[in-house]
Parts: structure tokens; sequence; C-alpha cells
């Protein structure tokens, strides 16, 4: 269902920025298509801005500049119940006085669907979100999962061109969330409608999202399919928020044939392959589970530095040790049991070498 | 667990917050309720006492009740309470919500103040709105002698302006449990600004309408000290009707009476509250 990138965008935000007071900057001049049919996320911590900018696409928020168009259409100005997005509310916002099929019916009563064909359309809708026969509930006989999916049901039944998601999978426990996620994604490829979905949970984004855009501050910090944000995330802030990040700063020298020589206080000078030429100060990433934990020293094919173990996290599957080295650096480690025994691989105090690939290790400019 | 051989068999001591089981609560709670209900049991009992004098019981009857119900006087007192109560009730509810939706849609200058000077008749002595509010209809000078039920007029006005800030605090209260995310999501689905409140906004605000109308239905039902400045020798209502009868004596039609009104306040009091409490223990459910 995920259009091929430059197929036309259903949204277009175009140098958006919303300002509260002086000294507020909600959103801070953000730019940002969005492409009909795809799950999109809109990812970072609290306070960074999502909401704002989802409750622009609804309606309910001003902007202070720029413009957002839906379908081609410039939609600043144009009042929420004009507009062809629908919204799942964070809080679900079911009507506690009427039945679900009211609730369900409710956008197609106020848009003057007659009756009879809102009946048969109320009924589909709820199918869709498998609450076939709950029709004549009242909101207070239903579990917190069955009043999303009313709000869903409502939501989806108006046929919007876009769906709009606030924080849906808050409120649900793990278990619940996880068989939602799921779900929502198997919605999402049925009706066929683009979904922006707001999100503070990385794990939520990358498994339902095609593309996820990181905010921090106001700011959108890097726009990509989930795969491509955690392998080649472009700077330092997204780096460090999806996954677990081995993070150190280095000064950057352009070698030869692509390769970058970067001086790293303790590690001394690695060579990293690169395409870019980048020079003076850049932040040098790996992933902890692509560093090895080894007893000796590797071949010098691969980076590596000695170092004491200091702390072991044993997780079940896996197992975190932290390597400090005798230059203070604090290098995390994802080592796998995949071996079964109650012996611990290591211990601490242990003397292990870290050592990776040079082609996993990430140059960030930013 | 202290029950080991040799040790004293106790009842369950009593517990820390256990005030209900100590005599001396017992007593005292006992003490408050003959204080507050002996008077009013008196003088429903006497209503059904067989003597004019109302000093000895004399045998059961319900005689004074008939004969309160053919007084015509009376009728025609407890007659103008309803038709005042009834219209005073309706222009307090309406007036009531709308400040208090104001009060809690709007942010405006002076808010806090004006928010304050809203609830302030609730605080103000009676009597001084009784007088503040003949001085002013006769400043005016508000016609007197009009047909029946016109010449009603200043009372009622004067019920709607004692009335309404309990409905606006009733009201009020009810909307800070409000999701504005409700009225966005009508909002979201189509309904404008109109339709959003009277499909989402005034459902959720019934219960809050319905126990600040029969509050003001009491209030006006009842009232004494504020009608009285306010209503003249062609507009006696049931209370100062009452009020001339005992002048002369104490009675048992007037218990007759009295009871009516008890029961009539009473039963609509315990509606009021059990609306405001149903509608609670349904947003609790829900959260």
């Amino acid at each position: 269902m995920t259009s091929e990138p430059g197929a036309a965008p259903i949204i277009s935000i175009e140098n958006v920025t919303r300002r509260f007071g002086e000294s507020v900057v909600a959103v801070d001049d953000v730019s940002l298509d969005i492409r009909e049919g795809e799950f999109f996320a809109l990812l970072g911590p609290s306070g960074c801005g999502k909401t704002t900018l989802l409750r622009m696409i609804a309606g309910f928020e001003t902007l202070t500049s720029g413009t957002i168009r839906i379908d081609g259409q410039d939609i600043v100005g144009v009042p929420p119940n004009k507009r062809p997005v629908n919204m799942v509310f964070q809080s679900y916002a079911v009507f506690p006085h009427m039945t679900v099929a009211d609730n369900v019916g409710y956008g197609l009563k106020v848009t003057g669907v007659s009756k009879g064909n809102r009946a048969g359309m109320v009924e589909e809708a709820l199918g869709l979100v498998q609450l076939d026969g709950l029709g004549g509930r009242k909101p207070d006989q239903l579990s917190g999962g069955q009043r999303q999916r009313v709000a869903l049901a409502r939501a989806l039944v108006k046929r919007p061109k876009v769906l709009l998601l606030d924080e849906p999978l808050s409120a649900l426990d793990a278990k619940l969330r996880e068989a939602m996620q799921l779900e929502l994604v198997r919605l999402q490829h049925s009706v066929g409608i683009t979904f922006v979905i707001v999100t503070h949970d990385q794990s939520e984004a990358l498994s339902m999202a095609d593309r996820i855009a990181v905010m921090e501050s106001g700011k959108v910090r890097q726009v990509a399919p989930p795969a491509e944000l955690y392998e080649y995330p472009t700077n330092r802030f997204v780096a460090d928020f999806i996954g677990k990040m081995n993070l150190f700063e280095g000064r950057a020298e352009a070698g030869a044939n692509g390769v970058l020589n970067v001086d790293v206080a303790g590690l001394g000078t690695i060579s990293v392959p690169s395409q870019d030429t980048v020079s003076g100060s850049v932040g040098i990433a790996v992933r902890p589970e692509k560093m090895r934990l080894l007893s000796d020293q590797p071949d010098p094919s691969m980076i590596s530095v000695a170092g004491t173990v200091s702390e072991v996290a044993y997780l079940g599957n896996e197992s975190h040790v932290y390597v400090e080295t005798e230059a203070g650096l604090k290098l995390n480690i994802v080592v796998k049991n995949d071996t079964r025994t109650v012996e611990p691989a290591v211990k601490l105090g242990d003397q292990r070498w870290a050592a990776w690939a040079p082609g996993d290790t990430l140059v960030l400019r930013e | 667990m202290a029950n080991g051989p040799g040790m004293f068999r106790r009842r369950n001591p009593v517990g820390p917050l256990e005030y209900t089981r100590r005599a001396w609560v017992r007593l005292f709670l006992l003490g408050t309720f003959v204080f507050l209900y002996v008077p009013i049991g008196t003088l429903m009992i006497y209503s059904f006492n067989d003597s004019r004098r109302n000093i000895v019981w004399r045998g059961f009857t319900t005689k004074y009740y008939e004969k309160a119900w053919n007084n015509d006087g009376l009728i025609e007192a407890f007659t103008n309470s309803l038709t005042i109560a009834f219209f005073s009730t309706i222009f307090a509810t309406v007036l009531g919500a709308m400040v208090a939706v104001f009060l809690w849609r709007f942010r405006f200058p002076f808010k806090a103040p004006y928010e304050g000077a809203m609830a302030l008749p609730i605080v103000i002595p009676e009597i001084c709105m009784g007088v503040a509010l003949m001085a002013f209809f006769s400043r005016v000078g508000w016609p007197s002698g009009l047909p029946w039920p016109i010449n009603l007029s200043s009372i009622t006005i004067a019920h709607i302006a004692f009335s309404f800030p309990f409905v606006a605090v009733i009201v009020r209260a009810r909307l800070v449990g409000f999701n504005r995310e409700l009225e966005e999501a009508a909002r979201d689905l189509g309904a404008n600004e109109w339709r959003t409140f009277w499909d989402v906004l005034v459902p959720y605000m019934r219960p809050g309408l319905v126990a600040g109308a029969l509050m003001a239905f009491t209030l006006s039902l009842d009232d004494f000290v504020i009608t009285f400045f306010t209503s003249g020798p062609e507009t006696v209502t049931f209370p100062v009707k009452v009020y001339s009868m005992v002048r002369f004596s104490v009675t048992p039609e007037i218990n007759a009476a009295s009871t009516i009104l008890i029961v009539i306040t009473v039963a609509l009091t315990v509606i009021a509250m059990w609306l405001q409490g149903r509608a609670q223990a349904a947003d609790k459910k829900r959260k």
C-alpha cells in the first residue's frame, strides 16, 4: 500500500511555525510531505511539538506562519468540521451519552446522511474494528480497548483522506498495545487511508510506520523509513533517541579513497569508510549490538579498544555489558546469550576487548 | 490471635477509626438528630391532632388537611407560590447555565472578580436582598395592581435574582469534569459550534441543570424574607400567608399546610441529590 517516493503528497506542510506568546516556539519552521496511503509517524519526546503539529492538521491549533495543504487544498483558516481529515483522540473522546452505534453514526448524521444509509455504514465500520453486535451498548459498558475501537470506527466511517491518531496506544496495557499495533497496520492496509500517528514510543513508531519524522524542540530532525532511521541517523539527537548508541566526540580529517580519519580521544585515530569529506568536529556512533566483546586483541581490520568490564545487566535473551577503558570511555556492548548456560560469560573486572567493523561506524556531522 | 488459653476472651476491640462504635459518639449523633427533627416531627404529628388549640393530643384526624384545602386564601397563596416558582425556575436555570458556560468557556479581563460577584447573592443576608429589591422596584416605579399572573412579576424577578447564582454554581461544578476532547471530537466529525453545544455540552450538563432547577424551585417555593419585601396585598405567597395566619393563632390547619410544603421540598431536594449522585457515579465508572 505504501506509495513510491515521488508520489503526490496528501499532506504538504510548508515552513509551519507556531509560537505561544513571545518565547515559546512549539513548532519551528517545519516542512514535511506525507504521501498518500502511507503510515506516517511523528515521533519525539514530550514537548517536542508533535501533538501541536497534528492538531494544526486537524484544525484545533492555529499557525503563526506557513501553510498546510491537504490534497492540494490550502486548509489554513478552514474550521475543523470542514476538513477532510478525522482524528482519534488520546482520551478516545467517545460520547458517553450515546450508544456505540450513535457514536459511530454521529459524523454521518451531522453531515446529513439519511438514517437509512447510516445504519449500513455504521454496521460496516463496526465490523472493520471487530465490534460487530455491540452497537447497542453504552460506552461505560465497554473496556478501554473497545472504546478505542469505537473512536477508530467513528473516524473511519467518514472515509477521511487522512486519519490522525494522537498517542492512540498510550492508555492501553503492554499486551493489548502490542496487539493493537499489529491491528492498526492491518486496518490501514485494508482501508488504504493515510494514517498519521503521534507517539513518544520509538518501538511503536518503528514497528508500525512506513516513514517516521523525529522531532525535537519544535524542529524535524530526520524523516526516514524505520530501518534507515535506525542504521543511518543523520544527527546526534536521532542517533541517541532511537535505540541505544555509543557516542564519541572526535575530529575528522579527510583521507583518501573514501576513507575518513577521525581522531577520537581514548580510541586514537580510527579510519572509517565515508562518502562525505568532512573535517572538524564530528560525532562517532556505534550500535551496542554491532560491537563484539573479545578476550584477545582482534586483527587490525577491526577497530578495537581494551577495557575493564564495569557493569553487566542480564536480560535473559541478551546481556548488556559495559566496558570502561583506561581513558575513561564507557562502551555499551550487547552480548547474545545464544548458548544454554547458567555460568556468566563475563564477570565484573574481566579484561576484555571491545571491537567493531569500520563499516558499522557512523559519522555524525550535526 | 489473642485468644490463647489463659487470656480473656474479648470481643473485637474498637479500632482507631471506628468512631461510631464509641458510646459518646453515638450519644452525640442522637443528640443532634433530636435537636434537628423533634420540632419538625412535632409539627407534622400535630397536623393530625383533633384539637383546635393544638396543645394537647386529642386523637387522630385528617380534617385539618381538608380545612386547609377549603381555605381559599391559602389555596390562592399556594397557587401563587407554584406559579412564581415555575417561572423563576425556568429563567434562573437558563441564566445560571449561561453564566456557568461563560465562566467555564472564556477567558476575559476581571474574570475572577466577576465569578466572585456572581456567587455573592448566596452569602448576602436575605434581609438586605429583600430591602434592596423593594427599594429597586419602588424606585423604577414597577407597576402594581396588574391582572394575575403579571402581578407576580416583581416577586418572580426577585426570585430569579437570588436563585440563579445557585444554578450557576452547580452547573459550573459539573463542567469542571468535562473533557474538552469530546467537543473537539464533535467538531472533527463535522458538527459546527452550535451543534456541538447541543449534542455534546448540553447532554453533559443535564444532571447539573436538573439539580440546579430543582434547587431554584425549592428556594423559590419556600422563600419568605425576600418575598415579604416584594409582595403586595394581592400577591401573597404561601410562606407569607402562613406567617399572617400564625399571627392570630397556631391552628392544626397551618401544621397541615406546612407539612405539605415540607414534603414537597424534601422530595425535590432528594431527587436533585440523587440525580447528581448518579451522574457522579457514572463519571467515576467511566474513568
